[in-house]
């Protein structure tokens, strides 16, 4: 295959792979690596790289959009982008030490982490009314826009929040994820933040805690432009279109195909990491 | 102060993705008909992973090294945008958030900087 071929070819997976992630709202970012990985048979640290440039597009590109509507919370996310990035470099630092397979297993247990979240069924739940200790000493509590007008909420579990954050940012750095999964669950199920809030925050830290590993990875030669372009390119229009239709489509449908992909793709990526194909 | 960080990551995106247009565009009609072979990892010559190498390239047209500049314009947009953040609680005085943040951009530039290891 010339390069040329496989250009077009790795910018029409990754668009399909934006506007998917962009409509279920996990992120193109976990298909991009198994799509690199395993259809094309690229190697997983130049999937690794280009993944997480595209990561970085997608998440600046929606945040644009969504820091005017006044739902980020930004003491939450700089707060927690402390645990992201110091994570994230770890993770970068660890990744030159973790064998291929070892990855290659550990990206099969996300994508079966995400498909199981993707299929329980997200609740609004009560919005906090008391902070916790921590949240009150660093002034995380704040206001969001409702239909009937601003409603302030609290912040609450900040440690444990925080712990998944590094977390998060391990995984970002290890397989070239946004690891938004783990984000939200951070902040929706841990700290209760609104819903709108913790998908725009965690949106606002993704691009951060991608910037921290990917800054390493570059000097490290995994992001090779000939992979990078296409991905990059392909992702963030595919992830603007699907921006753009998410009030149409028909969202229950998608996330179930979404679903039994990921499902199918975790199995790969277990079975290569385990005898050792990757 | 909102609009304002809006209006860099709009910028820092499309900066970076025209730049990555132009270098991709070149590559394909620079190197489009050799063989793809990117099953095993090589890395990168100096010329595409340090700042340096890469501002080098650019001067010299190389289309690889111009796409590597996109690709640093976009690393670089949520480090300008953590940065921008800073100057707010500067502005706000609030002097526990302009301590966080200077430890997340400190930690972001050690990133940029670090990673020959």
């Amino acid at each position: 295959m010339t390069i040329s071929l496989l250009a077009l070819l790795i910018a029409a997976g990754s668009f399909g792979a934006g506007v998917l992630g962009a409509l279920t709202g996990l992120g193109g970012g976990i298909i991009v690596v198994p799509l690199l990985t395993l259809l094309f048979g690229v190697d997983l640290r130049y999937a690794i790289g280009a993944s997480l440039v595209s990561v970085i597009a997608t998440s600046s590109g929606a945040a644009a959009a969504y820091v005017r509507e006044g739902y980020t919370n930004v003491r939450v996310g700089i707060f927690l982008e402390l645990a992201t990035t110091t994570g994230a470099l770890l993770g970068a630092g660890l990744s030159g030490f973790i064998s291929t397979s070892t990855l290659a297993v550990l990206f099969g247990l996300v994508l079966l982490f995400t498909a199981y979240r993707s299929l329980q069924p997200r609740e609004e739940h009560v919005v906090a009314a008391t902070p916790d200790r921590w949240s009150l000493r660093l002034r995380l509590d704040s206001t969001y826009p409702t239909p009937s007008g601003l409603q302030r909420y609290s912040v609450r579990g900040v440690p444990a929040g925080f712990s998944l954050m590094f977390v998060a940012g391990v995984l970002s750095a290890l397989l070239g994820i946004g690891s938004g999964i783990v984000k939200v669950l951070a902040m929706d199920q841990a700290m209760k933040l609104p819903f709108k809030v913790s998908t725009t925050t965690s949106n606002f830290m993704i691009g951060v805690t991608a910037a921290a590993s990917a800054g390493v990875y570059l000097h490290r030669g995994y992001i090779e432009p000939a992979l990078a372009f296409p991905v990059m390119l392909g992702v963030l229009s595919g992830a603007l279109l699907g921006a753009r239709i998410l009030g149409v489509a028909k969202t229950t449908r998608l996330r179930q195909i979404f679903t039994a992909v990921v499902v199918v793709m975790a199995i790969e990526m277990l079975y290569k990491g385990i005898r050792g194909g990757m | 102060m909102e609009q304002r960080v809006g209006r860099l990551l709009q910028i820092g995106v499309l900066l970076s993705a025209g730049v990555v247009v132009v270098g991709g565009a070149a590559l394909l009609l620079q190197y489009g008909g050799q063989p793809a072979d990117f099953r095993v990892f090589r890395g990168e010559l100096d010329a595409l992973t340090t700042l340096r190498g890469i501002a080098h390239g650019v001067r010299a047209l190389d289309s690889r090294a111009i796409v590597q500049l996109g690709l640093v314009l976009l690393i670089a947009t949520p480090v300008a945008r953590v940065a921008l953040t800073l100057v707010s609680f500067f502005a706000q005085r609030d002097r526990t958030y302009m301590a966080l943040t200077s430890v997340v951009l400190g930690l972001l530039l050690f990133g940029l900087l670090w990673g020959r290891g």
